[in-house]
């Protein structure tokens, strides 16, 4: 892909209608993940998301910011099609992935799950073992079989999201017996385990310690080696920190979608700015 | 102004006498249920404890010829009078059965008549002054005493109150149980999925809903006849069968473990679904391997107090023929059998004497069970209640 140089964009040139962010960050990938077009989303009569448009890179940390009802949750679930759960949802537009329209009627929502996965806001292990609340997805999925397949998988997954040193030598006790921490990193090695393409985590920080923050943070930076993750968050500080881009919500509408650095050193919109400095949010 | 803590309690003082009043009256209420509750079993004790006790008495036994016909003539002829009718018909039958015992003796303990029985037990008894005296005489000699009734758990219902068992009525009441079971508990549970899972939350669930809630609240004796009305006379089940009795309890267990397992199914919460659907699951999976464990213990305890109730119910099953004359345990759930409870209803309607500490025994052992029943739904509960 055609890599442009960072250019510095004028308030003009904003366009939250191609879906492309208004300066580009020189260090991230930039092969096409997710696209979203004129994306509409109803909850009833009243409208939550209006014409999103936006591209989503591969390999990349993007972190969806905005003020509480703006939308940014609603349109993660737009990605994996949670948004099916809820019965008075209506979603006109586009959301491809691979090629494939996402919300197409011949498209397994199943299927897109295994390649979207996702961390959520209160860490929800299963109420079974650690073991089992990691090799669960695969071994329905019909990834893994024999037994020590399964424990190589386990023990893989659990490395990968930084908790194996921690529970090694209690695999069989109950995912509900660890920490809050330990049990978002838990959440995340059950969403790594079927070694999806995307990660979405939905305030995956919200409810824990700033310690514990501060892990899944790191855990983050070294996940976007392997999957796309994009996150909401409701912390700035966390979007700057993490981010390879940002996107701001705001009523529902993509306000500015930005290299993370410009978007908080030099924003090109005045609805981003004031959120940003605090004057609203 | 301020007040003084003076003027505040003065005021305050009518609101904790009130107060006080209130905690009264309620605690009597708890206490005259309390009450209630004693004298209930305490009469039934009281009544029933004796039926678990029968008057025995040690015969001779000879064998003879005569003997073979009529079973009165193996024993003295005074000893005779106070043994139970029912045990002298099985004499004959036990020579014919076993030819060897012609010419032989025996000594046993046997189950005297009722009159003996009762006027051991200081009961009213029709026996005469002589009959008094003999039975007093073998009392004495330690040859008429009080044992254990073995008679009563292990026969079924007789014309001759001391050899009149439950023995049947349990067998009955369990293969209803267990025809019940088989019926309502998938059904209850499998309905309850679909109205808590997967169906739409629209105008139909929602009046399916409400009528489940209404068939719950149906007098029982409704589902006796609608039992009838279907499964003997359209569908031709064989009547007083635990077939058909266990089909009509079904009905009427099936609203009360759908609703339980609708309480069960909500209160596991949505985030647990999520996460299933999140790394993949089809609603399916999400259901069988997430929601319903969880919601297991809840289930079952609905389902355990739900049987409970169908295994004291009598009315309905009235209605389908399941008080019938039972004297023999049954065998196939498709012969005619009675339950404890419509044994218990039997006997109460039974003049004799005898009869009275039956019905109480009877209730006792009825009671016994529901009490384990309903204490294994809560220790399920405990055992089995996951914590997330």
């Amino acid at each position: 892909m055609n890599i442009q140089v960072a250019e510095r964009s004028t308030a003009s040139m904003s366009r939250p209608e191609s879906g492309q962010p208004v300066t580009r960050n020189t260090e991230a990938n930039h092969e096409l993940s997710i696209r979203v077009r004129d994306l509409n989303l109803w909850y009833g009569d009243s409208q939550a998301l209006k014409n999103l448009n936006i591209d989503l890179y591969q390999k990349n940390v993007t972190a969806l910011i905005g003020p509480s009802g703006c939308g940014k949750s609603t349109f993660l679930r737009c990605l994996n099609r949670m948004n099916d759960l809820i019965p008075s949802v209506r979603i006109k537009g586009l959301v491809e992935m691979d090629g494939h329209d996402v919300n197409a009627p011949k498209m397994d929502e199943v299927a897109l799950r295994r390649r979207v996965g996702m961390v959520f806001q209160k860490p929800n292990p299963f109420p079974k073992s650690i073991y089992d609340n990691v090799v669960y997805a695969p071994r329905m999925h019909d990834l893994v079989s024999r037994k020590p397949e399964q424990d190589e998988l386990v023990e893989k997954a659990l490395r990968d999201a930084g908790l194996w040193e921690e529970v090694k030598d209690k695999l069989h006790q109950p995912g509900t017996s660890l920490s809050g921490g330990q049990q978002q990193r838990l959440c995340i090695a059950r969403a790594i385990a079927v070694q999806p393409d995307v990660i979405l985590m939905d305030e995956p920080t919200s409810a824990l310690d700033p310690i514990s923050t501060a892990t899944i943070e790191d855990l983050m930076d070294r996940l976007k080696q392997k999957f796309t993750i994009i996150t909401v968050t409701h912390n700035m500080q966390q979007a700057a920190r993490v981010a390879d881009y940002t996107a701001f919500f705001h009523l529902g509408e993509i306000i500015e979608y930005n290299d993370t650095r410009t978007m908080f050193s030099n924003p090109a919109t005045k609805k981003a700015e004031d959120y940003i400095t605090g004057r609203y949010g | 102004m301020s007040h003084s803590f003076d003027e505040i309690s003065a005021q305050l003082r009518g609101r904790h006498r009130k107060s006080a009043r209130l905690k009264w009256i309620s605690m009597g209420a708890l206490g005259l249920a309390g009450l209630f509750l004693v004298l209930f079993f305490a009469d039934m004790l009281n009544k029933g404890l004796p039926a678990f006790q029968q008057a025995y008495v040690q015969v001779e036994l000879e064998y003879n010829e005569d003997a073979a016909s009529m079973g009165r003539a193996a024993m003295d002829p005074e000893v005779s009078r106070v043994v139970s009718r029912s045990f002298e018909r099985l004499i004959p039958g036990m020579i014919r059965d076993n030819p060897d015992l012609l010419g032989t003796t025996e000594q046993r303990w046997v189950l005297t008549n009722g009159d003996v029985d009762q006027y051991l037990k200081g009961h009213r008894s029709k026996l005469s002054e002589a009959e008094r005296e003999v039975v007093d005489e073998l009392v004495d000699s330690g040859q008429v005493a009080l044992k254990f009734n073995t008679t009563f758990f292990s026969r079924g219902d007789s014309k001759m109150a001391e050899n009149a068992g439950i023995m049947a009525a349990a067998v009955g009441t369990v293969m209803t149980m267990l025809v019940t079971l088989a019926i309502a508990f998938p059904i209850g549970v499998m309905t309850a999925v679909y109205l808590e899972e997967f169906a739409p939350d629209n105008r139909l669930t929602q009046i399916i809903e409400i009528n489940i809630n209404n068939l719950a609240a149906i007098p029982s004796i409704l589902f006796g006849l609608l039992g009838l009305a279907i499964f003997i006379n359209f569908f031709g089940v064989p009547r007083s069968s635990p077939l058909v009795g266990g089909m009509t309890l079904a009905l009427m267990t099936l609203p009360v473990i759908i609703i339980a397992t609708r309480t069960a199914l909500r209160s596991v919460p949505d985030s647990i679904r999520h996460a299933a659907f999140g790394v993949g699951c089809s609603r399916w999976q999400v259901v069988r391997d997430h929601v319903l464990p969880l919601a297991m213990p809840g289930i079952m305890t609905g389902s355990i107090i739900g049987l409970a109730q169908a295994m004291g119910e009598t009315a309905p099953l009235i209605i389908v023929g399941m008080v019938a004359f039972i004297p023999d345990v049954g065998a196939s759930f498709t012969q005619a059998a009675t339950v404890l409870p419509a044994q218990v209803f039997t006997w109460a309607g039974e003049p004799e004497r005898a009869f009275v500490e039956k019905t109480a025994g009877g209730i006792l052992v009825l009671l016994s069970i529901l009490i384990f029943l309903n204490a294994s739904a809560v220790i399920l509960r405990k055992k089995f209640e996951r914590r997330w």
